[in-house]
């Protein structure tokens, strides 16, 4: 038999029984675009995180006071010292190396903010004018925290465009002053919208100068220390430096935890991976339902065409080729239901996209391919018993059941 | 042109063997015409298969054109049937989803002749069953006595040496039955070896020679 023969034999097959075949390419095609859009949903939410670490700044490494590996016994602590909180001078000697470009230490609380009549419960960002340029953020009008010494606790603040609004309308927010706790400080700028990022909403909080935070909290330490590396391959370097420089200010003991910007990234871009992963293993389950259907289907078709193939062994339709043309009928059905489903999931994605446009949801290309694949084998492999099945019939015994 | 040699054809029916061919020794030349009657049971429909290759014996042997056929592998089997015969059977079986011409064009897409030669053959035997204005037709829309004469047309669209047909008018009335005997003795006229198995006399009469069988061996045989 012709190849393009054993084609036209399937195609003929699947035409002719129309209803059957429409519900099996269903069947396969939401498999397929299952996968597709689970997947594009795990990409989408990876790329999500990767851009708003990005947003974070570039070349970060955190210092968080604390250590998160559990310590022996140490000097410090047989002679009973504790682990000593991250202060302004240990943030300004971290800036003591050629690697550092920027170093920025951070305060964070929550205070009543209030304006005339108006007030709302704010976050309160402590720092320099440094953090201006290790996160990135952009002002849209006046200044930033003036440059100096990061000691002197003047009563400046910036506000963020969302408590602008809230707290003065229409009125002009620059050079009036908002009361924070039990402090006045003066409007010198407004934050632009860049830089929001995961746990930080630049649009929704005040920031004044670390001292004054310090001041405001009540609090002698820093929340933690941002440095921003000059190159990504010297961020090693400033990490030694600054677990050297805290460790001899802090009596020899290592009380600090050093994160940087791609280890973060890395873990939840594990987490994330092995959840699309996870995700795509389940959709893939859709895909071996739609491939046992199809076994079902075509053992119900064997059943019924059995008098068909009695009549194409009398024609002289050898075992092998009934097996082929079964199997045939299968992988067109699997092929159709494929492209089908990838038709499905790529709409699907951009229904995803429309929706949620922050959320990019692609689907990965492996995705796109390895679905219509495992499709493909699905369908001819959970084919194979039928076929076989159709291929051993008697043809004198299959004759007979007309 | 078939020869059986003391052919045995047993079946086993629970701790019963039934012996459906017993010792069947038959020749059949190239053109004859034969009719193989008997009553239900008696194993012509057996023969028939055994003759077609849809069967094979217990024991004996079978030539066809001087061929030992009983020790041909399935493949060559399937090849055989493809090349020399044809099937004509009492319940039609035609392929409901394909038309007139797609069911005659069935064997000559199994023997993996070309698209153009295909389309010729097939207009050859539609017109030689007068079946022209029916080749775009589907079964369920064509009489009784067309389907069984589309049926003819695929049995023979190969040009086979031997044409079995079992009870090809049980389906039929007695005006379309008369038309299908024709179309088959017309065949018959081109030295095509004729075999119909059938329970009815007046069709038997019709052959120069008559096979008669009972329990599964020949009872008479008019030609020899």
């Amino acid at each position: 038999m012709r190849a393009s023969d054993v084609l036209l034999f399937g195609w003929r097959a699947l035409y002719g029984y129309r209803t059957r075949t429409v519900f099996m390419l269903i069947a396969m095609s939401i498999g397929v675009a299952a996968v597709m859009m689970l997947t594009a949903l795990g990409e989408g939410a990876q790329r999500y995180v990767r851009n708003e670490f990005a947003s974070l700044g570039t070349n970060l490494v955190i210092i968080l006071p604390g250590r998160s590996e559990t310590s022996g016994v140490g000097l410090g602590s047989i002679m009973g010292v504790t682990p000593r909180d991250l202060t302004i001078d240990d943030a300004k000697a971290l800036r003591q190396h050629p690697a550092v470009r920027r170093v920025a230490p951070i305060n964070v609380g929550a205070a009543e903010a209030s304006w005339q009549s108006r007030k709302r419960e704010v976050t309160v960002v402590g720092s320099t004018h440094e953090i201006l340029g290790v996160r990135h953020w952009q002002m849209e009008r006046g200044k930033f925290l003036p440059k100096g010494d990061w000691d002197r606790a003047s009563s400046v603040c910036v506000l963020g465009s969302k408590i602008r609004d809230e707290l003065f309308g229409a009125h002009a927010a620059i050079g009036q002053w908002v009361r924070l706790g039990e402090n006045r400080y003066r409007v010198i700028g407004v934050m632009a919208s860049e830089g929001r990022s995961i746990g930080i909403d630049v649009e929704d909080m005040v920031i004044i100068p670390v001292a004054s935070a310090q001041s405001l909290f009540n609090v002698p330490s820093l929340f933690r220390v941002l440095i921003e590396a000059k190159s990504h391959t010297s961020i090693p370097r400033v990490i030694d430096f600054a677990k050297q420089t805290i460790k001899q200010r802090h009596q020899g003991e290592e009380d600090i935890t050093v994160v940087t910007q791609d280890a973060v990234l890395s873990t939840f871009d594990r987490i994330l991976g092995a959840l699309t992963y996870s995700i795509a293993g389940i959709a893939a389950i859709s895909l071996a339902v739609a491939g046992i259907l199809i076994m079902n289907v075509m053992l119900i078709a064997v059943s019924q065409r059995t008098s068909e193939i009695g009549l194409l062994k009398a024609l002289g339709a050898s075992r092998h080729t009934i097996l082929l043309l079964i199997l045939i009928e299968a992988l067109l059905l699997s092929v159709v239901g494929g492209l089908l489903g990838l038709g499905i999931g790529q709409l699907g994605s951009w229904g995803l996209r429309a929706a949620f446009p922050d959320l990019q949801a692609y689907p990965p290309n492996w995705a796109m391919l390895a679905s219509v694949m495992v499709a493909v084998v699905t369908g001819v492999l959970f084919s194979l018993l039928p076929a076989s099945k159709a291929s051993k019939l008697d043809p004198v015994m299959a004759l007979s059941r007309h | 042109m078939i020869r059986l040699e003391a052919i045995h054809r047993d079946f086993q029916v629970g701790d019963q063997v039934v012996h459906a061919l017993d010792d069947i020794n038959l020749e059949i030349s190239q053109g004859e015409y034969i009719s193989v009657m008997g009553p239900s049971g008696s194993g012509k429909s057996t023969l028939l298969n055994l003759i077609g290759l849809l069967d094979h014996p217990t024991a004996g042997k079978y030539f066809l054109n001087d061929r030992n056929v009983t020790e041909l592998d399935e493949e060559e089997e399937s090849l055989t049937r493809n090349q020399q015969i044809g099937f004509v059977f009492q319940a039609f079986h035609l392929v409901p989803r394909l038309t007139a011409a797609q069911n005659i064009e069935l064997p000559l897409i199994l023997a993996g002749r070309n698209p153009e030669e295909r389309a010729e053959l097939v207009e050859r035997a539609l017109s030689a069953m007068h079946l022209q204005d029916r080749a775009h037709h589907r079964p369920e829309q064509l009489s009784g006595g067309q389907r069984q004469r589309v049926a003819i047309a695929r049995a023979t669209v190969t040009e086979p040496s031997v044409l079995l047909t079992d009870e090809p008018t049980g389906n039929l009335d007695q005006h379309s039955g008369l038309d299908v005997m024709e179309a088959l003795e017309a065949l018959n006229d081109r030295n095509i070896t004729l075999i119909i198995v059938t329970h009815d006399e007046a069709l038997g009469a019709r052959s120069p020679r008559a096979i008669r069988m009972l329990d599964g061996r020949i009872e008479s045989d008019s030609g020899s």
